[in-house]
């Protein structure tokens, strides 16, 4: 049961994949990125990742379909049509996904308890950790307690990017009054 | 059958590349930033799909002592990716708010046609 959801999540993903790039209509795109996001989400709560699937229902699904339509708001929803079609892009891309293909097939089973990816680090948090720092859900402990400097690091990247944010729309709307606006 | 078993991980290539296509491959500035993202959720979905024991449970330990979990470190590292990826979507977005108030089009064809243009 849990495979045939995981076999259906990841084709409907692949799908809305191919949708995303078929579609010219922005906001269709926007549409369907959500949904993209949603998916994923589900997908994740399959694969016993919950707090991972929460928040990409809440920042992927949500916040980034709030930011991509508020620009679209304000640059356009209809895309151009290319004109001809390019090979040097669909050449590249093939010669990386074969790349990929061939580490792929090297890659341990999916799902195997005896994966080393199952055997280095992880059952020490999942032994020690509650004793460690007293919360039961290990990704939590793991997030803020173990590795609370790089939670740190990540609300700083948050606040660089906040600041990036704000000063490029302040500068735009300030030059946008200015003599020389076209 | 083996390579059957990685079907997780041939979707994530078929994804990764969807989206590094659209990044190359179209003029328009938001439909790029759209392909990065796809690309991005690509590779949490193989980090999340390498963390995955079957017959696991999430890691929230309970007080049995018989429960298999699945592996909470790609869940750290890729709830960090997650928020990480949508600070990059903004400064992304907001520069295309401001190239579009400074030429008038976010198709990178157009950009190039006013850049030379003497």
């Amino acid at each position: 049961m849990e495979t045939a959801i995981d076999v259906t999540l990841l084709a409907l993903l692949g799908l809305t994949g191919i949708a995303l790039l078929r579609v010219y209509n922005l906001v269709t795109a926007a549409m369907l990125l959500a949904i993209y996001s949603l998916l994923c989400a589900s997908l994740f709560t399959t694969l016993d990742a919950v707090d991972v699937a929460f928040t990409e229902a809440a920042v992927g699904a949500g916040v980034s379909t709030v930011l991509l339509l508020g620009t679209l708001a304000l640059v356009g929803r209809e895309e151009k049509r290319p004109l001809k079609r390019q090979a040097l892009p669909l050449i590249m891309v093939v010669v990386t996904g074969a790349a990929l293909v061939y580490g792929i097939a090297d890659i341990p089973p999916f799902g195997a308890p005896d994966n080393p990816a199952q055997q280095h680090v992880a059952p020490v948090y999942l032994q020690e950790s509650e004793a460690a720092t007293g919360i039961p859900n290990v990704v939590t402990s793991v997030l803020t307690s173990y590795r609370g400097y790089d939670t740190l690091g990540e609300v700083t990247v948050i606040f660089t990017a906040a600041v990036g944010v704000l000063l490029l729309l302040a500068t735009g709307r300030g030059r946008g009054r200015g003599p020389d606006d076209g | 059958m083996r390579l059957l078993g990685l079907y997780n991980y041939w979707i994530v290539v078929g994804l990764m590349m969807i989206g590094f296509y659209t990044m190359i491959s179209r003029g328009n500035l938001v439909k790029k930033l759209i392909g990065l993202t796809v690309f991005q959720t690509s590779a949490m979905i193989l980090y999340i799909s390498v963390g995955k024991v079957r017959g696991g449970t999430a890691p929230i330990l309970l007080d049995r002592a018989d429960v298999l979990y699945s592996n909470p470190l790609p869940s750290v590292l890729i709830l960090t990716a997650i928020v990480v990826g949508v600070a990059t979507l903004a400064v992304g977005l907001a520069l295309v708010v401001r190239i579009h108030e400074a030429y008038g089009t976010i198709e990178e064809d157009d950009i190039h046609v006013q850049d030379d243009a003497p």
